[in-house]
């Protein structure tokens, strides 16, 4: 749980709460852009670039070979499997009934 | 060699390797006067194990394996108090799903939801959050746990709860810090620590400076470093160069993902949320000085142990011992590897865990269970 996984923003989704869809290994994910709020205050300027994503935020802009790196590092590790799953069940959380 | 070969690049970790046995043999590390080098991070654990570096290094190398698994060192007494909060009346119950199987005194998180908890499994506080927001008739308590590199995800969930003034959401916080348990390692006599590889994505939230101490007034080296293979030989070898030069500073291995002064907005929002507790209960390790994290007073509102009266931050916090037999906290301080635990593989094991240290495969129990890292060298390959 304490290691992040790469994933590419693809659109911001609520520029207020500063979310965006990410693509974590082909699954889309909404993130916190909030820890790499570009300076500028303009969000669409992440849109396209890869980001270490951890329970949830972006937590730092990496380069896309630095992705590919770190993705094969973890899957290596079982880790990015165990993370997909993890998101797969906080989707199933958010849809049970309560 | 199986491993090497498994190696992004063999050719790289064969120079490596053979780097830190040179360096090794200058400084005269021998098995029976080894250099002993804590990772402190259980995702180095995990890697060290993955790809045998613990048996691929030379001899002379010792890997004490740190308290850096959140799971691991979460005490009995924290499991139970989860469990208490879940069985509130209406209480949604949302935890990270490494903690579900963590064993309290009474039962684990998995054998609550068995018997009727609504506990759900999250990915992300947000997760929390959002069914905070779904449910408005239900309480939702988030169960904060972990280093630096979550804290400032909840730290940054309480925030947008209280820009939305929601009245249903707490959590339940636990976070711990890196650079306490690592001084209460050094302060401690029966440890040697000669050098320590730090731990890369907690450094990424807050930097390399909360490690000057280790160097500065302990005069031991650490390098902090990524957690694929390669970058761990190389850290290695950073930190048996400056053994070897006699140097002791803070180095970093994973400039790329590690900026010198962490990550500014994360830092704001944990110290915007959080305060230092006087000290927290950590599981194997006992009582360290603000180590642990609790929710500031103004705050309080989204504060599950002031909403509720459930937890450290209630009356009395509650100490409860740790089961019979089990060598955790020796493990845990590195006194022993885990195949010196009686119960190893016996009473616990990854299905059934005794010990925290089994439950997570960050722990080194689970990781020398899962990669065989009990078995000579010759077996494995
Ligand atoms: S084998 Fe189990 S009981 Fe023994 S030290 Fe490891 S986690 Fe603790």
């Amino acid at each position: 749980m304490c290691l992040g996984i790469p994933g590419q923003i693809v659109e911001i989704t609520d520029a207020n709460r500063m979310m965006a869809m990410a693509d974590v290994s082909g699954v889309r994910r909404e993130v916190s852009l909030a820890p790499v709020m570009p300076t500028s205050g303009d969000l669409t300027e992440v849109i396209g670039e890869w980001a270490l994503i951890h329970v949830g935020f972006a937590m730092a802009i990496i380069d896309a070979d630095e992705a590919a790196e770190t993705l094969a590092a973890l899957r290596g590790l079982g880790e990015a499997q165990e993370t997909l799953e993890a998101m797969a069940e906080g989707a199933k959380a958010l849809g049970e009934r309560a | 060699m199986r491993y090497v070969q498994e190696f992004r690049d063999p050719t790289t970790a064969k120079v490596l390797l053979a780097e830190i046995a040179r360096v090794a043999d200058q400084i005269g590390a021998t098995p029976e006067k080894p250099v002993h080098i804590m990772e402190i991070c259980g995702g180095h654990t995990h890697a060290i194990f993955r790809y045998g570096l613990d048996r691929l290094t030379h001899p002379g190398i010792e890997f004490i394996h740190g308290p850096g698994c959140p799971v691991c060192v979460l005490p009995m007494a924290r499991v139970d108090e989860c469990v208490e909060l879940a069985q509130q009346p209406g209480v949604i119950f949302c935890t990270f799903g490494d903690a579900m199987r963590v064993p309290g005194t009474k039962k684990s998180l998995m054998q609550a939801k068995a018997d009727g908890c609504d506990i759900r499994m999250v990915y992300s506080p947000l997760d929390a959050l959002e069914l905070a927001r779904r449910n408005p008739n239900r309480e939702v308590i988030f169960f904060g746990l972990g280093f630096e590199t979550t804290t400032p995800s909840t730290a940054l969930t309480i925030q947008q709860a209280a820009r939305e003034g929601l009245t249903n959401f707490t959590v339940f916080c636990n976070h711990i810090t890196v650079p306490p348990p690592i001084k209460a390692l050094l302060d401690d006599p029966h440890m040697v620590l000669d050098g320590f590889v730090g731990p890369g994505h907690v450094s990424m939230v807050i930097g390399i400076h909360p490690y000057d101490f280790i160097a500065r007034d302990y005069g031991k080296p650490i390098v902090v470093a990524g957690f694929e293979p390669l970058d761990l030989l190389q850290s290695v070898l950073m930190v048996l160069i400056q053994i070897r030069d006699g140097r002791a500073e803070v180095e970093n291995q994973y400039s790329r993902i590690v900026p010198e002064h962490g990550n500014p907005v994360s830092i704001a929002a944990i110290e915007d949320v959080y305060e230092k507790r006087p000290s927290f209960a950590w599981r194997g390790l006992g009582e360290i000085d603000e180590s642990g994290l609790q929710i500031q007073a103004k705050y309080a509102a989204f504060d599950a142990e002031a909403k509720f009266g459930i937890g450290y931050g209630a009356e009395v916090a509650r100490e409860v011992e740790e089961p019979d037999g089990c060598a955790c906290s020796q493990v845990m301080t590195g006194r022993i590897k885990p195949i010196a635990c009686p119960q190893f593989g016996q009473c616990c094991t990854p299905e059934m865990p005794l010990g925290a240290l089994m439950v997570s495969s960050e722990g080194a129990c689970a990781a020398y269970y899962q990669y065989g890292g009990g078995r000579p060298l010759e077996a494995a390959e």
